[in-house]
C-alpha cells in the first residue's frame, strides 16, 4: 500500500475535477456528496493500509520514499515530485483523511439545499489534495505546493458565501484578510527555503536533515533559517503576531471551520516545525522564541475566549490557544507531544465545531450564545457529543485531551521551567472555564430564544453519526499516548512510534533534567484540580447564577473590554499597518505620484507632439503647386550639388 | 540631320522643359498646368530621340513610344479628374483647390 500512496492525493484531485467541472450539471446532491466523500474515504483506506504495512516493518525501514516524477530540473537544482511515507507523515495523513472524511459526510447534511453545494465539495476535495501534498511531500518544494494550496482553499472557503454579511464587512473581506496575512507568513517560509538551499545545497528533507546533523554550520545560520520557517508557521498556524485572520475565518461554513481552521490546515505550521525539528534543535535561541510565542498566544487567546459571545468565535480563539500549546511543546523540544496534541485536538476540536454547526443548523443560523439556552432537551445527541469534546479539551482525566495536554505541561516544566508550566496550567484552567461557559450558555439554563420564530431541532443522521464517531475518538484517542508514569516499562506508545523521526534533534538538544515521577504526578494533580475547579466555577456561574458574571464584568470593566475587543490587536494593526499603507497609497502613490508624475509624463509627451505638429502642419497648404515648387527646388538643389561636386 | 549639331536639340529640349516647369509652377488654370506637364514629357522625349539617333541605338525610340502611351493614358485620367473637380467646385483654378490638407 505504501507504493499506492499517490492515490491519496490523486483521488481527491479527481473528485475536485469531477465536482468542479460537472457539478453544476450533476445537480443531484447525493451524487456530488458521494463523489466528494468517497474519494476522501478511499484515500483514508489507502493511508490506513500504508500505516499497517509500515507498522509491520522493522523500525529502520519505516521511512520510505515514493518517487512519482522529476518535477524541476534547473541547473544544479533537482526537485523530484516524491512522497515521504514515514511515521510522521502517516500520522498526519491519518488525521487529515480520517477527520476529513467524517467532515465530508457531515457536510452532505449541513450544506443540504445550498446553491453552491457542488462548489463546496469541489473546494473541500481540492483542500484534501493540497493538504495531503503538504504532509506527504518529500522535500520543501512539494510541501510548499501543499502549503500554498491549502491557503488558496482556505481563502475560497472562507469567502464561500460571498454574498453574505460578516460582522462589519463581508465574508470576502474576511477571506482576503486571511489570504494577505498568510502571504506574510509564506514570505518568511520562502526566505527560509532559499536559505536552506543556499546552506545545504538541497531541498530534499532527508538530505537537508542529514547535512544539518553532520555539517559544521554556524548556529546563527540555523537560527536565521529556523526563524524564517517559524514566521511561516505563525502565519499558517495563527500565532502571535499573525493570528488575527483565524477568528475572521469563521465567516466560512462551519464544516470548513472544523476541517481547515481547527483540525488540519492550521496544524500545518506545527507539522513543519516538527518535520524540521533538527534545524530548530540546532538553534536553541529560536526554540525559546517558539516556546514563548506559543505560550503567549495560548494565554492571550484563552483570555479573549472567556468573553466572546459568538459560538464559533469562542471555538476559534480556543483553537488559537491550543495551537499555542502545540508550539509550546515544540519549543521545549517535545515534538512528539506537539504532534500528539495535533491529533487529539483534531478529534475534539473538529467535534466541537461540528457540534456548533449542528446547533447553528438547528437554531436557524443564530450564532450568539446569549440567544441559546436550554438546548439540551432539543438536541440530545449534539449535546452529548459536544459535552464529551468539552470534557476532552478541558483536560478531564481519562479523555484524549488530558493525555496530550498533560504531556505538554510536563515537558514545559521539565525542559522550560516552572513559569512555563504555570502559564500553561493557567491557560488550561481558562480553557476549562470558557468551554463550560459555552456549554452552560448553550445547553443549560433558561431558553433565551424567541419561541415563535426559532424551533430548535436535532440534526439528521448524516450529521450526528460523524459526531458520534468523533466523540468516540475524543475519548479513546489519548490512550495511544499514555505517559510513562502510568504505563510503566512500555513507555509512551505514541512517542515511541515517532521517536526515530526526532532522534537526530534529540541528540542535539540539551539533556532533559532529571525529575522524579512524584513531581510529575504532583503537577498533574495540581493542573487537573485547577481545571476541575474551573469547570465547577463555570457551571456554578453560568448555569445557576448568571448575574455573578454580569457583576464581575462590570467590576472589571477595563479588563472585560480589553478581552472583548481582543486586546485591540485588529485596531492596532489597522492603525499601524493598514491605514498607513492605504493612506500612503491614496494620498501619495495615487494622487501625487500617479496623477501628477506618471500621468503628467504621459500627457506631457502627447502635448509636446501636438504642439510641435501644430507648427509643422502649417507647411501643408493643400495647394498642389506649392508642393511642386518645393519639389522642383529640391531637384534643383540636387542638380546643383551634383554639378558642383563634379 | 548631321548638319545640325546635337547641342541645338538638347538646348531646345532644356528650354521646352523649363517652360513646362515654369508653367506648372506659376499658372493657375489646371488645363494649362496639364498642358505644361505634357510639354515637359515631350521635351524629355526629344532628348531621348536625339541621343538615340546620335548613338545609333534604337532603345531610346522604344522608350519614347512608352512615354507617349503613358502620357496618353495620363491625359485621359487627368482630364477626367479635372472635369470631376470642376463639377464639384465650379472652378479649375489650382489655388482654389486646396483639399490636399488635413
Amino acid at each position: 500500500m505504501i507504493n499506492l500512496i499517490y492515490l491519496t492525493t490523486l483521488l481527491p484531485l479527481l473528485g475536485f475535477l469531477i465536482n468542479g467541472l460537472f457539478g453544476r450539471k450533476i445537480k443531484n446532491e447525493k451524487v456530488i456528496g458521494l463523489i466528494g466523500s468517497a474519494t476522501v474515504g478511499l484515500s483514508f483506506l489507502v493511508v490506513l493500509g500504508a500505516f499497517i504495512q509500515t507498522v509491520g516493518l522493522p523500525i529502520e525501514n519505516r521511512s520510505n520514499t515514493v518517487e512519482l516524477f522529476s518535477w524541476l530540473n534547473v541547473g544544479g537544482l533537482q526537485i523530484k515530485f516524491a512522497y515521504l511515507v514515514d511515521q510522521l507523515s502517516l500520522t498526519m495523513s491519518l488525521i487529515v483523511t480520517g477527520v476529513g472524511f467524517l467532515i465530508h459526510v457531515y457536510s452532505i447534511g449541513y450544506m443540504h439545499g445550498d446553491k453552491g453545494f457542488w462548489r463546496f465539495f469541489a473546494y473541500l476535495n481540492l483542500f484534501i489534495f493540497a493538504m495531503m501534498n503538504l504532509v506527504l511531500g518529500d522535500n520543501f518544494v512539494v510541501l510548499f505546493l501543499g502549503w500554498e494550496g491549502v491557503g488558496l482553499c482556505s481563502y475560497l472557503l472562507i469567502g464561500f458565501w460571498y454574498d453574505r454579511k460578516f460582522e462589519k464587512g463581508t465574508t470576502s473581506q474576511a477571506a482576503k484578510k486571511a489570504f494577505v496575512v498568510n502571504r506574510i507568513g509564506d514570505f518568511g517560509f520562502l526566505l527560509g527555503m532559499f536559505l536552506i538551499y543556499m546552506t545545504f545545497d538541497s531541498l530534499n528533507f532527508k538530505e537537508v536533515f542529514a547535512r544539518a546533523a553532520s555539517f559544521p554550520i554556524a548556529e546563527s545560520t540555523f537560527a536565521l533559517i529556523a526563524l524564517f520557517l517559524f514566521i511561516g508557521a505563525t502565519g499558517k498556524s495563527a500565532q502571535i503576531p499573525l493570528f488575527v485572520w483565524l477568528p475572521d475565518a469563521m465567516a466560512g461554513p462551519t464544516p470548513v471551520s472544523a476541517l481547515i481552521h481547527a483540525a488540519t490546515m492550521v496544524t500545518a505550521g506545527v507539522y513543519m516545525v516538527s518535520r524540521a525539528s533538527i534545524i530548530f534543535a540546532s538553534a536553541p535561541a529560536i526554540m525559546t522564541v517558539v516556546a514563548v510565542i506559543g505560550l503567549l498566544t495560548a494565554i492571550m487567546a484563552a483570555t479573549i475566549g472567556l468573553v466572546q459571545n459568538d459560538i464559533k468565535k469562542v471555538l476559534a480563539y480556543s483553537t488559537v490557544s491550543q495551537l499555542g500549546y502545540m508550539f509550546l511543546a515544540a519549543g521545549v523540544g517535545a515534538f512528539s507531544a506537539s504532534i500528539f496534541h495535533v491529533m487529539t485536538h483534531a478529534f475534539f476540536k473538529a467535534l466541537l465545531f461540528l457540534g456548533a454547526g449542528s446547533v447553528i443548523h438547528g437554531m436557524h443560523d443564530e450564532q450568539n450564545i446569549q440567544k441559546y439556552g436550554g438546548l439540551k432537551k432539543y438536541m440530545p445527541k449534539t449535546y452529548l457529543t459536544f459535552f464529551i469534546a468539552t470534557l476532552a479539551i478541558s483536560g478531564v482525566p481519562g479523555l484524549s485531551g488530558f493525555f496530550s495536554k498533560d504531556e505538554i505541561l510536563w515537558s514545559a516544566y521539565a525542559n522550560g521551567g516552572f513559569v512555563f508550566w504555570l502559564i500553561g496550567a493557567i491557560t488550561a484552567m481558562l480553557t476549562a472555564f470558557y468551554m463550560f461557559r459555552l456549554v452552560s450558555l448553550t445547553f443549560y439554563g433558561k431558553e433565551r430564544f424567541d419561541h415563535h420564530h426559532v424551533h430548535p431541532h436535532e440534526s439528521p443522521a448524516l450529521m450526528t453519526v460523524p459526531l458520534i464517531i468523533l466523540a468516540f475518538l475524543s475519548v479513546v484517542g489519548g490512550y495511544v499516548g499514555i505517559p510513562k508514569v502510568f504505563s510503566g516499562q512500555h513507555g509512551n506508545l505514541f512517542e515511541g512510534w515517532l521517536e526515530p523521526i526526532y532522534a537526530p534533534a534529540m541528540a542535539k538538544l540539551a539533556t532533559f533534567g532529571s525529575h522524579t515521577h512524584l513531581e510529575e504526578i504532583l503537577l498533574m494533580t495540581v493542573s487537573v484540580t485547577a481545571a476541575l475547579s474551573a469547570i465547577y466555577f463555570a457551571l456554578h456561574v453560568y448555569r445557576k447564577n448568571p448575574q455573578i458574571a454580569e457583576n464581575v464584568s462590570k467590576k472589571f470593566k477595563g479588563l472585560y473590554n480589553l478581552f472583548l475587543n481582543k486586546y485591540f490587536v485588529d485596531e492596532a494593526y489597522e492603525a499601524a499597518v493598514v491605514q498607513p499603507i492605504q493612506k500612503g497609497s491614496e494620498k501619495f502613490l495615487w494622487k501625487t505620484f500617479d496623477v501628477k508624475f506618471i500621468d503628467g509624463m504621459v500627457n506631457g509627451v502627447a502635448s509636446l507632439v501636438e504642439k510641435g505638429s501644430g507648427l509643422i502642419r502649417k507647411i501643408q497648404t493643400g495647394v498642389a503647386q506649392s508642393y511642386a515648387v518645393v519639389m522642383m527646388a529640391g531637384i534643383a538643389l540636387v542638380l546643383l550639388w551634383l554639378i558642383l561636386s563634379l | 540631320m548631321s548638319s545640325i549639331p546635337i547641342e541645338c536639340y538638347l538646348i531646345l529640349s532644356a528650354f521646352m522643359f523649363c517652360v513646362g516647369v515654369a508653367g506648372v509652377l506659376i499658372r493657375r488654370n489646371a488645363i494649362i498646368v496639364f498642358m505644361c506637364i505634357e510639354l515637359m514629357l515631350n521635351s524629355a522625349n526629344l532628348t531621348l530621340v536625339t541621343f538615340s539617333s546620335y548613338l545609333g541605338n534604337s532603345i531610346g525610340q522604344v522608350f519614347v513610344f512608352f512615354v507617349m502611351t503613358v502620357a496618353a493614358a495620363e491625359a485621359a485620367v487627368g482630364l477626367a479628374i479635372i472635369i470631376a473637380i470642376f463639377r464639384n467646385k465650379k472652378t479649375v483654378n489650382i489655388d482654389e483647390i486646396n483639399i490636399f490638407k488635413w
